[in-house]
């Protein structure tokens, strides 16, 4: 037979799928899901917030099944995630009683409760390292146990200590609207559609687990031009958020029943986005909105880029398409973006013979037109 | 079978919702119905929301058939067989007739369908006037209010320009005189086979989280005008090389001997029948 490509397919599949294997396992190194664990933590961070499932365990396996593809790890975990029952909600967490591993602000130089840096690479050079080629566990071992000696002679505060947030303070001085707590139970994104236009719940939801590559690309060409929004931020924070559930099933609301169940490293970003307002006299006025930017673990770029989209999207009246929700929201997903555009690499030729078949008939009647 | 997952993947939960959603769309001819898409381990534009569909309705009696632009052992629907038997074990076939559920990509089989089937069509794009208004708050609207002229300036264009309409395959189709009704991208050549089906027809779009349905005995008109009637592929003087059939949708392919294009059924378990058909009468003949 001439045409063979369609044929075999069990066969061809199967053989493909040892090939892959091969390729995984044929220089003999095995990663241990530890290693990765311990070492790619943004990595994990970023499978996990993209994917949003947050099981740094689970991540670390789907980044080794993938053999460290992003888009695939994303997808294996955006996967199972579909066969777990979802069985509780948690009680809206206030990121007040975050435990703040770094907290910067870049819209004051003294903010209540300071500047915490933290570690982070930016002050970094990003020169290659060439002695980690050559990396050894006793210099490592010397290094923490030195590194650990200094720490002794911190002096440590007595109780935990948590930060108010920046914003507080300018809206104390009447910069900032205050808003009553809308405590609306957020739309699951994941149990129905989107329905335009979104509620801002569902928004935050999209942008929160949109691929990091995407979120940063709009938020960036929404900053550069494509877009009316340009932010201060107004705080970074990045620490691990305890999280609660209600009790099942006890009748009376009691927040001293609520279960602990573990808390989730979190990036939180407010962005102070300056907008004209009308006051009572009708003038224009200047006030200070906010962009609200949160993901799984560490990922502060992405956090930043989503507090510019969670603007841009407040303000659908703007002509640029950073700001039109089906725009921004219907395209940065991760599964849906790469799924789709993989999708051509499956055989199209019944659509093509069609449109082959169009072409031909709209030619031959041009010709017979012109005759 | 893998005992390590849920009975058709899924959890039960979700197949209801599912089987909520198809039964709205059975009872709205052509109307989309929004639904919560899970993800599927297979990716998005891959056939998850045909999947969804099939994995809802499929229960151990059943026989699967799965399609891919004609063929059944074409990589991608051997990959959607082998999850689908792999979470449930039920059997599968490549025989039209012998099955009760058959998934497909962009092909209607040839052999007529009867009540007691059901195709489920994959939709990558399910929205019949994204192609004159890409806002979904928009064309949700327009179907609500009937308002189809972009569907038909659409066509019109193409009139005006190429002299003909010169839609390929996922041409619109009006279904049960209301709804403005993207086929799928099925081959033109397939549209008149969805006018009362007897079969039940879903079709199910993942990515973009759309199921929606052709029931049985549904009146589905492709649109056209009266003057520049509808057209199929056209195959005229065509026969498939190897079954000798005409009046089929066929590929097109080249001849590596002579280097001239010649043509097969697209349809290969069509094609196939036909050719041990024939077998069978020779060797009946040659016994006789």
């Amino acid at each position: 037979m001439g045409y063979v490509a369609v044929k075999g397919g069990t066969m061809a599949i199967d053989a493909s799928l040892k090939r892959l294997k091969y390729e995984r396992l044929k220089e003999e190194e095995v990663l241990e899901i530890k290693t990765i664990l311990a070492s790619m933590r943004t990595m994990v961070d970023q499978v996990m917030s993209e994917s949003s499932l947050y099981s740094p365990f689970l991540a670390a396996l789907a980044i080794k099944q993938a053999e460290g593809s992003m888009e695939e790890a994303v997808f294996l975990m955006r996967a199972h995630r579909s066969t777990l029952p979802r069985l509780y909600y948690s009680r809206a967490a206030e990121s007040e009683s975050m435990l703040v591993e770094r907290r910067i602000s870049a819209s004051f130089k003294d903010i209540p409760g300071g500047q915490l840096l933290g570690a982070t690479t930016d002050y970094t050079h990003r020169l290659l390292d060439f002695q980690l080629v050559e990396e050894s566990t006793m210099e490592n071992e010397q290094w923490l146990t030195t590194y650990k000696e200094i720490l002794k002679e911190v002096e440590p505060i007595g109780d935990v200590q948590y930060f108010p947030k920046v914003v507080e303070y300018l809206r104390n001085e009447g910069l900032f609207e205050i808003y009553t707590h809308d405590d609306t139970p957020p739309v699951d994104i994941t149990k129905e559609s989107l329905q335009f236009p979104v509620s801002r719940s569902a928004r935050l939801q999209v942008l929160t687990r949109g691929q990091t590559g995407a979120v940063t690309s709009l938020g960036y060409a929404s900053l550069r031009g494509y877009g009316q929004v340009h932010p201060t931020v107004g705080e970074v924070r990045v620490g691990a958020l305890p999280i609660y559930v209600e009790h099942p099933n006890e009748g009376t609301y009691d927040v001293e029943d609520d279960f602990y169940i573990g808390d989730i490293r979190l990036t939180e970003v407010e962005s102070f986005v300056p907008v004209n307002v009308k006051n009572e006299q009708n003038k224009d006025e200047l006030e200070f909105e906010i962009g609200y930017g949160a993901c799984y673990g560490r990922n502060e770029t992405k956090a930043i880029a989503m507090s510019i989209l969670d603007q841009c999207l407040e303000h659908p009246e703007a002509d640029f398409p950073t700001h039109d929700e089906e725009f921004v929201l219907l395209h940065i997903d991760s599964v849906e973006s790469t799924g789709f555009i993989s999708h051509l690499k499956l055989p199209h030729y019944v659509t093509f013979q069609s449109k082959l078949d169009s072409v031909r008939n709209v030619k031959k009647g041009g010709k017979k037109n012109e005759a | 079978m893998r005992l390590d997952t849920q009975f058709a993947f899924l959890d039960e939960g979700s197949k209801k919702e599912i089987r909520r959603t198809i039964l709205k769309a059975v009872a709205i001819p052509g109307y989309q119905v929004p639904f919560a898409s899970r993800e599927m381990p297979i990716a998005r534009g891959w056939g998850t929301g045909g999947l969804q569909i099939t994995l809802s309705l499929i229960g151990r009696p059943d026989v699967l058939k799965v399609i891919d632009q004609g063929a059944d052992e074409s990589v991608n629907a051997v990959s959607i067989k082998k999850l689908v038997k792999d979470t449930t074990g039920v059997k599968l076939t490549e025989s039209t007739k012998d099955s009760t559920l058959i998934q497909s990509r962009h092909r209607v089989p040839e052999m007529p369908l009867t009540k007691d089937q059901i195709l489920i069509l994959q939709v990558p794009m399910p929205e019949a006037l994204r192609s004159v208004e890409a806002r979904e708050y928009v064309t949700k609207r327009l179907h609500a209010d009937e308002e189809y002229s972009g569907a038909w300036l659409m066509l019109f264009e193409q009139i005006m320009k190429y002299g003909s309409t010169a839609t390929d395959a996922d041409h619109p189709v009006v279904v049960n005189n209301r709804y403005i009704t993207a086929p799928s991208p099925i081959p033109r050549f397939d549209n008149p086979k969805l006018h009362q089906s007897e079969a039940l027809i879903l079709l199910g779009a993942g990515r973009e989280k759309k199921i929606y349905a052709i029931p049985p005995y549904t009146n589905v008109e492709s649109l056209a005008f009266e003057d520049y009637p509808f057209q199929v592929e056209d195959f005229e003087g065509k026969y498939c090389h190897l079954c000798g059939s005409t009046g089929v949708f066929m590929d097109e392919i080249i001849d590596p001997v002579t280097n001239e294009p010649i043509y097969q059924c697209n349809d290969t378990s069509y094609c196939l029948e036909r050719l041990n058909k024939k077998e069978n009468v020779e060797v009946e003949k040659s016994y006789v």
